[in-house]
Parts: C-alpha cells; sequence; structure tokens
C-alpha cells in the first residue's frame, strides 16, 4: 500500500518534471525573450545588459534549475502583454475558471445521473430514447456550436440570459465570486451547460450501462424476491453501486473540464484563465503559456494521484493487484 | 439457371474485378446493407467529400480571391427569405462573399487538414508502436510512458501549445499554406497515442506467432517483418482508430480556427466560417454562422456514425 502510494507520487513527480522541461523549453527556446521585452531601436549594449540581468548568459542546466525553483514558488516571469508577473495575472482569474468549471461537473452529474438512471429504467420509453438522441449530439457536436446556438436562443431571440462576461460580482478577500448575485448566477447557466454537456453524456451512457448490468445481478433480484419495493431497490441498492464508477469517472474528467474551459471561456468571454490561454497563444505570449500548461498539468497529476490512492482505499481487491511488482 | 449463375460467380471471382465480387460478398457490406443508418451516413460523408472536392465548379464565385467579391453584395439573406438574392442560395457575408461558395472551399480545407492529420497522427502511432511492441524492453517503455503522460492531457491542449510555440518560432504572421502545415503537425502531434497504443498490443500478439518466427528464421530484416508481415495484421482497429480520429481531427480544427489560432479569414475552414459569422449573430445574420454550424456538424456526425459501425462491424465478438 504504501509502497503504491510512493511509486505512483515519484511517478506523479516525473510527469512534473518533464511537463516543466518542456515549458522551460518553450520559455527559453521559442523566441527571443530579449526582443520580447525591448523595443526595437534599442541599442546592441542595452540589449546584453537586458540579457545578462536576465540570467541568459548562464549555462542552459543553471538557468533550467532557476526556472524550476522559481516556478515552484509560483513565479512564472512577466507577460508580454500584460508587463505584470503571470502569477498575479493567473490568480485573478482563477475564480472564474473554478467556479464555472464546479458548476460545468455539478450541472453534468446531476443531470447525467438523473438521466442515465432513467434512461436504463425504461428503456423504450421515448423520453429514454431522446435521451440517447442528446447524448449523441452531446458527443459529435463541437462545444463552440453548441455555445453559439445556446447564445442564439436563450441571449439573442429569447433575450433571457447574458451571452458574455461574468455578470455583477462579490469579492470576498482575493475570490471574486459570481454566486451571490442574481446577474451572476444568471451569466453562468449558459457556460455550465456549454461545458458540462460532454461530461454529462459521458456519465449518462456511464449510468446507464452500469445500472443495466447492475440490474441483471444476483442480489437485485434477491432483493426483489425479499419484496423490498421498486424504489427501495433501484435507488437504494442498484444506484449505490453505480456510483463509485461515475464518481471516479467525475473526478478524473474535473482536470479535462478545466481544460476545456478554454473553449467554453472563449465563446461567452468569460474572463478565466482559458481565455488567457486563448490570447496568450495568439499574441504568443510565452511565459503564460507556459505557466497555464504548468498549472494544468499539475492539477492533472494531482487529481490523478488522489484518485489511485482513493481507489486504494475503498477497494481492498484492487490493493492486491497493485502492490505486485510490475 | 443456378448453375450457370454459379459458373458465372467462380469465373469472375478469378477475373480482374474478382476483388469487387469480394467486397459486395464480405460480411462487412452485409452489415452496411442491412444498416439504413449507416448507408445514410456513408452517402452524406461522400457527398461532403464531393463537395469539397468539386468546389471550384460548384461554387458561384471564388471567395478566397478579394476581386470577385463586391461589398454591394454584402449581407444578403438566404435566396428563399425575403430579401434573397439570386444567385447567392445561403445569402452572403460582411464582405459579400457567397456563404454557400465559402462553406464548400471551407469544407475542403477542413478535410484537407483533417485527413492529413489522421494521416500524419497515424504515421507517428503506428511507427512508434510497431517499434515499441516489436522491440520491447526499454524502448518500449520509454515510448509508452510518454504516450500515457500524453494521454492524460486533452488534444485541443497540446495542439494549442504546438501552435502557439509553432508561431513563436517561425513569426506571428505565417500565410495560409503553412498554416495549414502547422495546423497537421498538431493535430498529428495531438492523436498519435491510440494508434500507438493500438499496434503495439497487436503487434506484441502478432510476434509470437510461427509465421514471424519463420520470417526471422529465413534471415528478413526486422524492419521488412515489421512492416510487410506484422502491421498488415494490425490493421483492422486501425482503421476503426482513423475513422473516429477523422471526426476528432475535423472537430479539433475547426476548434483551432474557432479560437483565431487556426486558418485565417483570407483562407477560411469552417471553423474560421463560424469565428466570422459569430460576429454577426446579434445583428440578426444568423446565416452567416448557422449553415457552415450545420454544415461542420453533418459532417462529423455522419463519419462518426460510420466510425461506430465500423467499429461493431469488425468486432468479431458481436457478430
Amino acid at each position: 500500500m504504501l509502497a503504491f502510494t510512493l511509486r505512483r507520487a515519484v511517478q506523479a513527480i516525473g510527469v512534473m518534471i518533464a511537463v516543466g522541461i518542456i515549458a522551460f523549453a518553450m520559455f527559453r527556446f521559442a523566441g527571443d525573450p530579449v526582443s520580447q521585452i525591448v523595443s526595437i531601436d534599442t541599442p546592441a549594449a542595452e540589449r546584453e545588459a537586458v540579457r545578462k540581468s536576465l540570467g541568459l548568459d548562464d549555462p542552459v542546466l543553471i538557468q533550467f534549475a532557476r526556472y524550476f525553483v522559481n516556478a515552484a514558488q509560483f513565479k512564472f516571469g512577466v507577460s508580454y502583454q500584460f508587463r505584470q508577473p503571470v502569477s498575479t495575472l493567473l490568480a485573478e482569474r482563477l475564480p472564474a475558471t473554478l467556479e464555472l468549471a464546479i458548476c460545468a461537473t455539478i450541472f453534468a452529474m446531476v443531470f447525467g445521473i438523473l438521466m442515465g438512471v432513467y434512461a436504463a429504467l425504461r428503456r423504450d420509453t421515448l423520453l429514454a430514447k431522446l435521451c440517447q438522441a442528446v447524448s449523441l449530439i452531446g458527443i459529435s457536436l463541437p462545444t463552440f456550436l453548441i455555445g453559439i446556438l445556446l447564445i442564439y436562443l436563450f441571449a439573442v431571440t429569447l433575450g433571457w440570459l447574458p451571452s458574455f462576461g461574468r455578470g455583477e460580482m462579490v469579492r470576498i478577500g482575493w475570490w471574486t465570486t459570481g454566486l451571490l448575485t442574481v446577474s451572476g448566477l444568471k451569466a453562468l447557466i449558459m457556460p455550465s451547460i456549454t461545458l458540462g454537456l460532454f461530461q454529462m453524456t459521458l456519465i449518462m451512457r456511464l449510468v446507464r450501462a452500469e445500472m443495466l448490468e447492475v440490474l441483471r445481478t444476483d442480489y437485485i433480484r434477491f432483493a426483489r424476491a425479499r419484496g423490498l419495493t421498486t424504489r427501495a431497490i433501484h435507488f437504494g441498492h442498484a444506484l449505490k453501486n453505480t456510483l463509485v464508477p461515475v464518481i471516479t469517472v467525475a473526478g478524473l474528467q474535473f482536470g479535462s473540464v478545466i481544460a476545456f474551459s478554454i473553449i467554453t471561456e472563449s465563446v461567452f468571454q468569460w474572463p478565466g484563465m482559458g481565455l488567457m490561454f486563448v490570447q496568450a497563444v495568439q499574441n504568443v505570449d510565452i511565459p503564460i503559456m507556459a505557466a497555464y500548461l504548468l498549472m494544468v498539468s499539475l492539477i492533472f497529476v494531482t487529481i490523478n494521484l488522489v484518485v489511485d490512492i482513493l481507489y486504494t482505499i475503498v477497494d481492498p481487491r484492487l490493493r492486491a493487484t497493485v502492490s505486485r511488482p510490475a | 439457371m443456378s448453375d450457370g449463375v454459379v459458373q458465372q460467380h467462380t469465373k469472375t471471382a478469378h477475373s480482374g474485378v474478382g476483388w469487387f465480387r469480394r467486397a459486395v460478398d464480405s460480411d462487412l457490406f452485409y452489415s452496411f446493407r442491412r444498416s439504413k443508418l449507416t448507408m445514410l451516413a456513408a452517402a452524406v460523408t461522400v457527398l461532403f467529400f464531393l463537395l469539397a472536392i468539386l468546389a471550384s465548379v460548384l461554387a458561384v464565385q471564388n471567395p478566397f480571391d478579394p476581386a470577385q467579391l463586391q461589398l454591394m453584395n454584402s449581407r444578403i439573406s438566404p435566396l428563399w427569405t425575403a430579401d434573397g438574392q439570386s444567385p447567392f442560395l445561403l445569402g452572403t457575408d460582411e464582405q459579400g462573399r457567397d456563404v454557400f461558395s465559402a462553406i464548400l472551399y471551407g469544407l475542403r480545407i477542413s478535410l484537407i487538414v483533417g485527413v492529413l492529420g489522421v494521416v500524419f497522427a497515424g504515421a507517428i502511432g503506428i511507427t512508434l508502436g510497431l517499434i515499441a511492441g516489436y522491440l520491447g524492453g526499454a524502448v518500449d517503455a520509454v515510448i509508452m510512458r510518454i504516450a500515457d503522460v500524453q494521454l492524460t492531457f486533452p488534444a485541443i491542449l497540446i495542439a494549442l501549445i504546438v501552435n502557439g510555440v509553432a508561431k513563436s518560432v517561425f513569426g506571428n504572421r505565417l500565410d495560409p499554406t503553412s498554416m495549414l502545415a502547422v495546423l497537421v503537425v498538431a493535430i498529428g502531434l495531438s492523436f498519435w497515442v491510440q494508434y500507438a497504443r493500438s499496434v503495439r498490443g497487436s503487434v506484441m500478439v502478432e510476434k509470437n506467432k510461427d509465421y514471424v518466427a519463420a520470417a526471422q528464421l529465413i534471415g528478413l530484416p526486422a524492419p521488412k517483418i515489421m512492416l510487410r508481415h506484422v502491421l498488415p495484421n494490425t490493421m483492422g482497429p486501425i482503421l476503426v482508430i482513423a475513422t473516429i480520429n477523422l471526426a476528432l481531427a475535423i472537430i479539433t480544427e475547426a476548434t483551432l480556427s474557432f479560437l483565431g489560432s487556426g486558418m485565417p479569414d483570407t483562407m477560411p475552414s469552417l471553423g474560421t466560417l463560424i469565428r466570422i459569422g459569430n460576429n454577426y449573430l446579434f445583428a440578426g445574420e444568423w446565416w452567416i454562422v448557422a449553415f457552415p454550424g450545420i454544415a461542420l456538424a453533418g459532417l462529423i456526425l455522419s463519419i462518426n456514425l460510420l466510425g461506430d459501425w465500423l467499429r461493431d462491424a469488425l468486432n468479431p465478438k458481436l457478430r
């Protein structure tokens, strides 16, 4: 158990170092950092001074070590576009992205589980088939098209919801939230649906498949024989057993939700990290790109690690297989 | 009478069109004919490819040529509405570009990038998968470790980063053709993992079979055994992955272009057209974004349906 946890932790650190090397290589070799900072008519001597002050004359290994030490303290350099430290910019935009990602995940779980259970229990009804059709669309339609469609329907035609931004926000310390105002909540609805739709589809298909499988097992038959109510069998026994894989998938998908918020944030002009990343790619703002890559990797790696460890705690059968030397 | 049919049947099987007969008689074609939805999806996909190939014949103007665009013709609504004007079937955008012609040319770009991206990803993935599976050991461990790590990251993130780095290295003003190449590379680097894993798995099974041992005994070089003997036996799953990945590659290209990191306005793909059209949604000019969107959705949906069918049809467990 401990050996497994340690091995996974070492692997996670290995991944972070690999991503760090990529981020450093982007930062250092993709374009000249000096020419991004000075203006075109800066004399050569001054350029050299800037070069020296940035430490770009040191051996590459030392530069990498320095980048790494700085990154570990969340110092990612200065953005070329905004002339501000990247970490400040990221911290400003983190709440927006996290709120959106959490709302999208909640939406995906609630509706995914409801639709999945319904589609499994009432397999032949029209509504169940409709759920299946919606899931096909959720997988086939690109995220940005869904966003545009929602904007056209609810913002342009009906005028019910705002089409961009976060609405009015309340500041709690350094965290800004849109959850406490009506306009903020309204602004959250469409982006959350757009971002969560793919995950909802995934969860719905998973719940449906798991439910169908569980309902065929002996213990469900036994529960029926005991004369339990259908409701107790379906929700108390069957659904409960499908939830472990569902929560795992939802947890593992949370990283992708944050990464995919790049698209949703662009469609709705949501002032989060994803929108900043897209603008950084367009304007070749390498420090922001590298920092975003590191941040998202850290989130991914942490979630994977936590899920792996939780799994071995929750499911003792897994411990036997994983503790065998690979 | 029935004798005659049988005779003719065996005769054609040996002649030049034998492969056609074999294809029609195959299990695959049988399952294809039985599914109406698959046939529809195939017809729609073929139609889209034909529209893209015949774009220059079918379009009323070349939307890439500024000389053919007239501002007089800007923002005309589709033909069947009150303000519609011939020959602009689906209306025009703000530059006087015919939406239908732009879709045809955009479809061409989207399909070129998608197909080349899938081919490039397949080339990388198959090569690495063959090497990893055939050689095993440390090489295998390194390649599959990289694949595992990459698989945890969404393709769109990798594609965006490749894109940003390319822009930084080559300067921010790439001409449209180089941009197309960058997109192909970005998509290729984002989607190779699945091929590598699938090929590696098949190779590990195949390499212990007698025919590989025989090939090794007669002294064939390893690359030849891999390419000529092992690879053909791994093609089934690759075909399925390639079909599904074509849809994913087209989505990725469209997304990159929509985000403004893909094809430029001067040589738009479907994604670029949707981005341009999106700016006019609030002005009520829905047709500029709606029709490219419908084209993209229809294309992806039909390719996905084909991919799903192919996966089930090639899966011996489901027969």
